[in-house]
């Protein structure tokens, strides 16, 4: 067990995409963010937009690098350990993944080097032109690569034969059924996890009382988009969550802790699921919601766990717990925005420190969600890959498992040493703060930096 | 001929094309980060990192377009060559990892010597490894179907490790041009002393590849050198010559953009040369672009999509080297 190629492949994958989701997830919404700022600075002409989008600037150029280099560890992943799977549904999802970097990565990655180094080189409006069009690419890779993975979860438009899957209907393919939903669901949570950042930011430099002005804008606006926007998302999520009880019932009942079928089911708000006892410990249920929410009826029926032969069966603490962790914060962030909402009202969310704290601890909570909420689906699709048709323990890559776990070990080294120093850079951009970017830099010939998320001349973090 | 017959024809010309524009185009970036380990002080490496800083990662992209469409064209030779390059390709993409986030990351940072290493070592193994895997291709991967049958180390051999040091050669004499077209002064004298020593490098590697590949095992002895069809492959070898002599005239002219332009010329024609002796092979000894070829709806959906959007991503690229065009200037990472 300890050396199984098919776990470790399924750590190391599980372990690189977590990576790497944590970059789109924010950078998604921060394209657009940008795009917003620069077009508000055209606009409007207020400086204060000017310098929201050089500051931002600095931090999305940081992490978009990381989401590039850790995206395409992704592309060869589905060669090096699941070859297997790439065998059989590479007619179906090779194009998907080809009109990605078609529509997506070329338009990102050639007008990001305009929107970070042709400040000086094209005019304004081309400048904006080029960060509208990173925006934009953002969200075609996002279509597409949703796409994909919806279509692991509800394949449809497909023919069966030895083992490969070939394509026969290929609108079929790409809006399967549970694409819109997902689609959704991802990018309002993209938008979710940057507008907390942007929030607590914002709320940070409130409390510390600097960035006066930029700090105004990132918290009215923030507060703003996620009073309308997390409702929004709890209303997609709950569509979601039909359509999963529709296509992949067996999930919904692992995500629920659910054993037996039964009408008027009870959600259970806490629990300790026995897989091995097909039962719950501890657990704390309210009577008939589990039917009430899944089905929109009080008496509804749910299929239960035990309606499943175990070897159809996902593993069920895990997206148990990690489905309520996303369900959880969900609900902070509800309340982030009716609280801004209020105070704004009273005309106290500029210097409430009590909310600019809970904002501030808010910052990580769209990129836990997005993780949990990545977990329970993923997880909830095994023990496929695509599901109900291959199983994942028959899409690995005959490599060995010295080699995998080689690899894995590697990963998780260098992960660790470049996300913590991006992580580092980051968070150094922001205890320098808006305020500090020159409207005009001067050149030093000596130290020239490469992207504008470095000011050499100016001791950028020393004094924060 | 019917488009069973066609399509995996056009989708040859088209990886090739992709492959051809990730060698030429990150080719360069790579090597100025192998040559960054020889340059002298910040100063110079800030400059040379500043002039591929805008440019680098729609380079690379080819790369990733090279993979998923070789996935979603040729299935089977995606899911045999990764596997069967399971640990190299793993290395690569640690190294261009480390490569691509030292743009980011060394003009943040104080202390500079951690990210001047990963940018120089990352790219000297990146380059590396991707020799490795086409000397692996070249010697041939022993597969069954569409999976490889194989160990963890075949790829490891004296061919292979001879095909990542001279790629490592050929990337840093595509830098050393690129130099020379985009700087003055000190900088762009060294870097013609550079592009001078590494012709000679690419000279006696690419003479001594191809003295060793006839003797690997699968066809290419007879193909090269069989009546009459070795009479096709002919050109290769004098073009490479005559590439060559003007090549080394232009750096000793002191000329600025022929030795770049001439260099990429040395690329195609050395490409050109090893795509005539694999064909129709994808992946020599077995999968044939028509053994490996996905089914007709596959390659069609995807050939009318790239027929419309790769004239637009050509025009676009075209036109930020365009608005980047000239020598470098030292203010040029500021907006």
């Amino acid at each position: 067990m300890a050396l199984d190629p098919e776990i470790l492949s399924r750590i190391q994958f599980a372990f690189v995409v977590s990576f790497h989701i944590l970059f789109p997830a924010f950078t998604i919404g921060l394209a657009s963010w940008l795009a917003m700022c620069e077009g508000m600075h055209l606009f409007t002409g207020r400086d204060v937009f000017r310098r929201l989008y050089q500051f931002w600037v600095k931090i999305f150029a940081v992490s978009f690098g990381m989401g590039v280099v850790s995206g395409i560890v992704m592309s060869f992943q589905f060669g090096t350990n699941w070859s297997v799977f790439a065998e059989a549904t590479a007619p179906v999802l090779g194009p998907l993944f080809s009109y990605e970097v078609l529509t997506a990565f070329f338009l990102e990655a050639t007008f990001l080097g305009i929107m970070l180094f042709g400040w000086n080189k094209v005019g304004p409006k081309l400048h904006f032109f080029a960060t509208a069009m990173v925006a934009i690419g953002t969200m075609l890779s996002a279509f597409w690569i949703l796409s994909a993975n919806s279509w692991m979860h509800t394949p449809a438009g497909y023919e069966l034969r030895d083992g490969v899957f070939y394509p026969t209907d290929w609108w079929a393919i790409v809006f399967n059924p549970s694409f819109p939903y997902r689609l959704v669901h991802m990018v309002l949570a993209a938008y979710l996890t940057t507008a907390f950042v942007i929030l607590g930011v914002g709320a940070w430099y409130r409390l510390k009382g600097t960035a006066h002005e930029a700090s105004r804008v990132m918290l009215i606006m923030g507060v703003a988009f996620v009073s309308i926007v997390t409702p929004l998302q709890i209303v997609a999520g709950d569509f979601h969550g039909l359509k999963t009880l529709e296509y992949q019932p067996a999930k919904i009942a692992a995500m629920e802790a659910h054993w037996d079928t039964e009408e008027g089911a009870a959600l259970a708000l806490f629990a300790w699921p026995d897989a091995e006892n097909e039962t719950n410990h501890y657990e704390i249920a309210v009577p008939n919601l589990a039917s009430l929410i899944l089905t929109h009826e009080w008496n509804g029926k749910l299929v239960g766990l035990k309606d499943f032969p175990p070897s159809e069966r996902p593993p069920v603490a895990p997206i148990f717990f990690s489905f309520r962790i996303m369900v959880g914060l969900g609900l902070l962030m509800l309340l982030a925005g009716m609280l801004g909402l209020w105070l704004a009202f009273r005309g106290r969310l500029l210097d409430s420190r009590a909310y600019h704290r809970y904002l501030v601890a808010m910052i990580p909570s769209g990129f836990i969600a997005v993780l949990a909420g990545w977990i329970t689906t993923e997880i909830g699709r095994q023990p496929y890959t695509v599901y109900g048709l291959l199983r994942t323990s028959d899409s690995l890559s005959p490599v060995g498992a010295p080699s995998v776990l080689a690899t894995l070990i590697t990963f998780v080294i260098v992960y660790g040493i470049v996300f913590g120093a991006g992580l580092y850079y980051i968070v150094r951009v922001v205890r320098t703060g808006p305020e500090k970017a020159p409207a005009h830099p001067v050149p030093d010939p000596y130290a020239t930096p490469a992207r504008p998320l470095s000011y050499p001349n100016e001791p950028v973090g020393e004094k924060s | 001929m019917t488009l069973i017959e066609i399509l995996p024809l056009i989708w040859f010309g088209i990886i090739g094309f992709g492959v051809i524009m990730y060698v030429l185009l990150d080719g360069f970036v790579l090597g100025i980060g192998i040559l960054c380990g020889v340059a002298y002080g910040e100063a110079e490496r800030d400059i040379m990192m500043n002039s591929v800083a805008p440019i680098w990662d729609g380079n690379e992209t080819w790369l990733v377009l090279g993979g998923v469409a070789l996935l979603a064209a040729f299935p089977p030779a995606y899911t045999v060559l990764l596997p069967a390059l399971y640990l190299p390709l793993t290395g690569m993409l640690i190294a261009l990892i480390f490569r691509g986030v030292a743009f980011e990351f060394r003009f943040k940072a104080r202390r500079k010597l951690g990210w001047n290493l990963a940018f120089n070592l990352g790219s000297v193994i990146a380059t590396f490894f991707q020799g490795v895997t086409l000397g692996a291709i070249v010697q041939g991967i022993e597969a069954n179907g569409a999976q490889y049958v194989g160990g963890a180390f075949d790829w490891f051999s004296g061919f292979t490790m001879l095909t990542g040091a001279a790629l490592v050669a050929g990337y840093a004499l595509l830098g050393a041009t690129w130099v020379v077209m985009k700087t003055t002064g000190l900088l762009q004298r060294r870097a013609y002393g550079w592009s001078r020593v590494l012709l000679t490098a690419v000279i006696v590697f690419m003479a001594v590849v191809s003295i060793y590949v006839p003797f690997l095992d699968g066809n290419y002895a007879e193909r090269w050198f069989g009546f009459p069809h070795a009479l096709l492959l002919v050109p290769f070898p004098i073009a490479a010559i005559v590439v060559s002599y003007f090549l080394y005239w232009s750096v000793s002219r002191r000329r600025e953009y022929a030795p770049f332009l001439l260099s990429l010329a040395m690329f195609i024609v050395g490409y050109g040369g090893l795509a005539a002796s694999f064909w129709p092979h994808i992946i020599p000894p077995h999968l044939t672009i028509w053994n490996a070829a996905s089914p007709p709806e596959t390659q069609s959906f995807l050939l009318v999509g790239l027929v419309i959007l790769l004239p637009f991503i050509l025009f676009y690229t075209g036109w930020s080297y365009w608005i980047f065009r000239g020598k470098v200037s030292r203010d040029m990472g500021y907006h």
